[in-house]
């Protein structure tokens, strides 16, 4: 049998091609100009070559929030992931307990990021947070606004509290798409718990979980609101993140040149990442089905 | 489009990209791409291994800036001999 193949159907994807025109690859080129000049405005200018690249790439505090932002996201992902996974098992498969719990995990994705820094400040404050005073009454001296480990601590907590919903919901939407033909396979061939999870529910489950790791990738690599919020970066630079650190280099001392390289090599930085994990798990899909 | 900022050797390299992005849609229009498996550890298709190799390219040019003090045309000619060898190997 023949395939037709209608290609007018191309002219369907146009608005989309316009909108990441506007939206990213002009916006990127115009980063990629910006990163050969020494520019105020785009009639002060001057070209410069690869210098700001030089110095990005030679910058000692680059390196150090770098460093601190690769640290952050592997813990984000070994934290939220098998947590996500491990909630979504334990939710309820009928009843309404599926509602009440959907409704519930949902509620920390639904809060703005600003808001979620301003409600962890708060929560964390010794004096009049909740979190705070009752830490301080054990016995334990937390200051996040003092000490660096505390304020990681706090971080983190606060993006696990906030994301991992998105993981578990994902992942149970994963696992209600499993026919009970393979549960009862399982079962009449004795399989343990174990086994149903590792041979019947992972691989089922594999799709959304790429989605949630690239997601949760991309948006903890970027992360720059919550802990702006929370923490401002400190205490000294211990919570300044890459986003952070171009932040201040392109808004507060108007670096443009040095910003523009910067974002770019932070930009390669996630195409790389995100094109080897992807490869990796759509490959390893593959391999399972064959 | 004054507010982009275009310099002569940025529109240059975006033109080449622009190029090379019709080229690839000719050649798939005139013949179709293969997936197939070369040196690397994954098969790919014709712009799967231009996709590798602009990405290696870029990061040749990053590590060149970053760990070499020498003209960075010889960089260059080490991307597109990376690029030339992808694409044809890969």
């Amino acid at each position: 049998m023949n395939k037709i193949t209608n290609n007018k159907a191309w002219f369907l994807v146009l608005p989309v091609f316009f909108i990441v025109a506007i939206s990213a690859i002009i916006p990127l080129m115009t980063v990629v100009n910006y990163s050969v000049q020494d520019i105020f405005d785009p009639q002060t200018r001057f070209f410069v070559g690869t210098e700001w690249f030089e110095q990005v790439l030679g910058d000692s505090r680059l390196h150090d929030a770098l460093i601190r932002q690769i640290i952050y996201t592997l813990s984000v992902l070994f934290i939220e992931i098998p947590l996500g996974i491990a909630v979504a098992l334990t939710l309820p498969r009928k009843g309404w307990g599926v509602s009440a719990s959907m409704v519930l995990l949902a509620l920390p994705l639904l809060i703005p990021w600003n808001v979620v820094g301003t409600i962890w400040q708060i929560f964390g404050r010794a004096d009049i947070g909740l979190g705070g005073y009752l830490i301080n009454l054990m016995g334990i001296d937390y200051n996040y606004a003092q000490n660096p480990m505390d304020a990681w601590l706090t971080v983190l907590v606060m993006d696990v509290w906030h994301w991992t919903s998105l993981i578990v919901l994902l992942c149970y939407a994963g696992l209600r798409s499993i026919p009970d033909a393979y549960y009862q396979a399982a079962k009449i061939d004795g399989a343990s718990r174990w086994a149903v999870f590792r041979f019947i529910q992972l691989p089922k489950m594999q799709s959304v979980l790429v989605i949630g790791v690239l997601l949760r990738f991309m948006d903890s690599f970027m992360i720059y609101t919550e802990p702006f919020v929370l923490t401002g970066g400190g205490p000294g630079n211990a919570t300044t993140f890459l986003s952070q650190f171009l932040t201040r280099m392109a808004v507060g001392q108007f670096d443009l040149g040095p910003a523009a390289a910067f974002s770019l090599v932070y930009f390669l930085i996630i195409l790389l990442v995100c094109w080897v994990f992807y490869t990796v798990v759509m490959n390893a899909g593959k391999q399972g089905e064959q | 489009m004054a507010w982009m900022a275009w310099t002569p050797i940025t529109a240059a390299f975006f033109g080449c990209i622009f190029l090379m992005l019709i080229g690839m849609g000719i050649w798939q229009a005139v013949s179709p791409t293969v997936p197939r498996r070369g040196f690397l550890p994954l098969t790919t298709t014709r712009g799967d291994r231009l996709f590798i190799s602009l990405l290696g390219a870029a990061y040749i040019h990053l590590g060149w800036l970053a760990f070499t003090d020498a003209a960075l045309w010889i960089g260059s000619v080490i991307a597109l001999v990376w690029l030339v060898i992808v694409m044809r190997w890969g």
